[in-house]
């Protein structure tokens, strides 16, 4: 057994994703950089992975999701930018995590098109979507007219 | 601030969602690196150690897997700390191993037992969806309160 240390303590990590027209990861980083004091700021493909004081990333995501606020989603991530344990690097394929982040994506651009439309419309005229739990009951008249349809 | 737990517990959508109306989502994220900034033993990948099987016999018995268990010690604390719950019932992505899956349940399970504000959703499928899902969403977390 060997005894384990960790680095980064008291820090947080947070990934910055981007699904937008007008802003790439690269512009991003390139005003994260700007803004930055002291935070550890790495661009990958699909955002920007920022680690240091929570104070300080809170700080520069704020700043940032200034750019294109209903295109840009932030999440909390475990480990820093660029772990041995976690890095795609270090490990070949994808990373864990990736597939998750991946399916979401394939979802994210009606979420933002959702975002854009709650500000222009009224609340209470958008529809609360069906309970998944629900199970739908089957109607008396549906019922009678498919029972009429079998006799006849 | 209301703590809020998201399933899927490592979803962005819920994640960025929760903390942009004002609340704090609750994440296997911040879970891990409470174990990954912890001296100890060194166990890679996620520093979990042989004791958090014995940690998860709150949630599970113990004839249920260690890796439910071991689990359940990450997840465990959360269900228990929340105050609210956001689900997504079709994330099938989630699914993974056996370890996983049974984990996945008993989350559930623990979430629908405990007497908290709940909202169940779907992912969206077009674009009509998607304003739904964010309106629920948004309705849901302003009807808490004590947004930040």
């Amino acid at each position: 057994m060997t005894a384990y240390t960790p680095t980064h303590v008291g820090t947080v990590t947070k990934y910055v994703i981007v699904e937008s027209f007008e802003i790439t990861p690269a512009d991003l980083a390139v005003r994260g950089y700007e803004i930055a004091e002291g935070a550890m700021i790495k661009e990958t493909c699909f955002g920007l992975v920022i680690n240091g004081k929570e104070e300080e990333v809170d700080r520069i995501i704020a700043e940032l999701r200034k750019a294109d606020p209903d295109h840009i989603f932030v999440k909390d991530r475990g480990f820093p930018p660029g772990d041995a344990r976690r890095c795609r690097a270090n490990l070949g394929g994808a990373r864990p995590g990736y597939h998750g982040i991946e399916h979401e994506m394939t979802v994210i651009p009606y979420v933002s098109y959702g975002l854009e439309q709650i500000k222009k419309r009224d609340a209470s005229a958008i529809p609360h979507p069906e309970n998944p739990r629900e199970q739908p009951v089957l109607a008396i008249e549906k019922l009678k007219k498919l029972m009429e349809a079998q006799e006849s | 601030m209301v703590k809020v737990f998201i399933y899927p517990a490592t979803s962005l959508i819920l994640s960025d969602m929760v903390a942009r109306f004002g609340h704090t989502p609750l994440s296997s994220a911040v879970a891990i690196r409470e174990r990954i900034q912890t001296p100890g033993l060194e166990s890679p990948p996620l520093q979990i150690t042989p004791e958090e099987p014995k940690k998860g016999l709150k949630w599970a018995a113990v004839e249920v897997p260690a890796g439910v268990r071991g689990r359940m010690s990450l997840y465990g604390p959360m269900v228990e700390a929340a105050e609210a719950a956001i689900i997504i019932n079709d994330a099938d992505f989630s699914f993974g191993c056996m370890g996983c899956a049974r984990t996945n349940e008993l989350i559930k399970f623990l979430l629908r037992e405990k007497k908290i504000p709940k909202l169940d959703l779907n992912y969206p499928k077009n674009e009509e969806e998607g304003v739904q899902f964010v309106s629920a969403i948004k309705t849901f977390l302003t009807d808490l309160g004590g947004a930040k």
